[in-house]
């Protein structure tokens, strides 16, 4: 059993309402990995890609793109490496980050979808439930979500928001938003294409990375701006 | 030369053998309109001597994102725990058609049973605790009266569905939603339900959405023009 794992079953000790960030860090989480391969997609030749590939595809273009402006980046696995969702909360909070991203990719559906956390908000406590650690924060995560659902709606993409519940981001302490990238049939589609574009296609990921990356850059401007303190 | 009587046993035994392999021919055929009539695969028996009844269905669509209420007529037994389980066995029926806006194979036989409890004390507070810290009573008898008050649904699904089911966020937490809006829309003392794969608590449906948690049905009743 893991220390997460352990900790699930018991009110756990958050970390303490942090101080005001003096560094823009974002978190990255590259879902599934290991011998966990997620969703197997097909691709318009035949052939098949787990999700876990295209989410560490994505992950690495968008450390890359977000270092190059110098924002502070923690991933979760680097490579083809299992990682508990509880592990992954933790990466997350040690980081004391200002945005987490869980990036996945499936086969049904169309465009973008954006997940917030389906936990009901609660007022931030010293002592929160492991599980639950993200209803302190579901304010904020419905924010970030908003930011990035301009900037993916700006370059085109079709984008369907939702609430979920997902293990990982719910023991998250910070703003936190799955991303689910599906096949595009949107406006982005050339008319020649008669195939909605695979997640696994290196140019549509490389669309949503710059997309999410500009949206990230807003989200930091706006915490400098408003100097909002996290909950 | 042949013996009369030799040629009268030889005709004797000729006929019996023709008339045994004709009674045997019709044995074999009866057995097998018998066996073919016990193979009927029919996903839900409806209860012939139930009335219909109308029943509010929330279908999901993974190219909106959204669950969408229709009302059909369907048999419903009288019983609280059948009556649930016909509702969402008719629900699956339909995501296991071909093209269905939510594609989902298994059909109804993919919920095994759905049992229904008083939500224990502590309500909604217990809404997202994890499995083991909520004292939920045993399961009642069909027979068992609850008491009035919000009820605890627990879904019994099959393995073999919840293996099937495509991955994805949104195509399981849809589900998962579509599930919690019908068993309220139809039964409104259902405030919270609770997921098992083979009698078993199960972390994800099928690699995302949690099915340790606890729903409360009041969040997956969509409000006009939005999304779950």
């Amino acid at each position: 059993m893991t220390l997460a794992a352990a900790a699930a079953s018991i009110p756990a000790l958050s970390q303490a309402p942090p101080a005001p960030a003096t560094r823009f860090v974002v978190v990255l989480d590259a879902a599934h990995g290991g011998d966990d391969p997620g969703a197997i997609l097909k691709e318009p030749s035949g052939a098949s890609q787990p999700e876990k590939s295209i989410t560490l595809a994505l992950s690495v273009h968008l450390r890359s793109l977000l270092a190059a402006r110098g924002i502070s980046v923690v991933t979760t696995r680097e490579s083809d490496t299992a990682v508990d969702p509880g592990r992954r909360a933790e990466i997350a909070n040690r980081a004391n980050a200002q945005a987490c991203l869980s990036l996945h990719a499936t086969q049904s559906g169309t465009g973008i979808h954006l997940f917030s956390s389906s936990l009901a908000p609660a007022e931030p406590a010293r002592l929160i439930p492991w599980k639950t650690a993200q209803a302190a924060w579901v304010t904020r995560s419905l924010a970030f979500a908003g930011v990035l659902n301009s900037a993916l709606q700006h370059t085109g993409m079709t984008v369907t928001l939702g609430r979920t519940a997902l293990p990982a981001i719910d023991s998250m302490a910070c703003p936190a938003v799955a991303v689910e990238i599906a096949p595009e049939t949107g406006p982005e589609t050339t008319s020649a294409q008669t195939q909605p574009v695979s997640p696994s296609d290196a140019g549509y990921q490389a669309r949503v990375a710059q997309a999410l990356a500009t949206a990230i850059l807003e989200w930091r401007s706006n915490a400098s701006a408003t100097e909002v303190a996290q909950p | 030369m042949i013996p009369r009587h030799q040629t009268v046993i030889f005709v004797v035994l000729l006929v019996a053998s023709i008339v045994m392999g004709a009674v045997l021919w019709q044995l074999r055929a009866r057995a097998h309109r018998r066996l073919l009539a016990g193979m009927d695969t029919t996903p839900t028996q409806a209860p012939l001597v139930a009335p219909s009844e109308q029943a509010t269905l929330y279908f999901a669509s993974d190219a909106e994102n959204s669950l969408s209420a229709e009302v059909l007529s369907l048999p419903l037994p009288p019983s609280p725990n059948a009556r649930a389980r016909a509702i969402l066995g008719k629900l699956l029926d339909l995501y296991a058609m071909p093209n269905a806006a939510h594609p989902v194979a298994g059909g109804a036989a993919s919920v095994t049973q759905v049992f229904l409890l008083p939500v224990p004390d502590g309500g909604s507070a217990a809404a997202a605790s994890p499995p083991g810290q909520t004292n939920a009573p045993a399961p009642p008898t069909p027979q068992m009266e609850l008491p009035s008050g919000p009820q605890l649904a627990v879904v019994n699904l099959t393995g073999a569905f919840a293996n099937g089911h495509p991955s994805g966020l949104e195509t399981e937490t849809l589900t998962i939603l579509s599930i919690c809006a019908t068993l309220h829309a139809n039964m409104p003392r259902i405030a919270q339900v609770r997921f098992l794969v083979d009698g078993q608590p199960r972390a994800t449906l099928a690699g995302h959405a949690d099915l340790t948690r606890t729903y409360l049905t009041a969040d997956a009743i969509p409000t006009e023009g939005t999304h779950p």
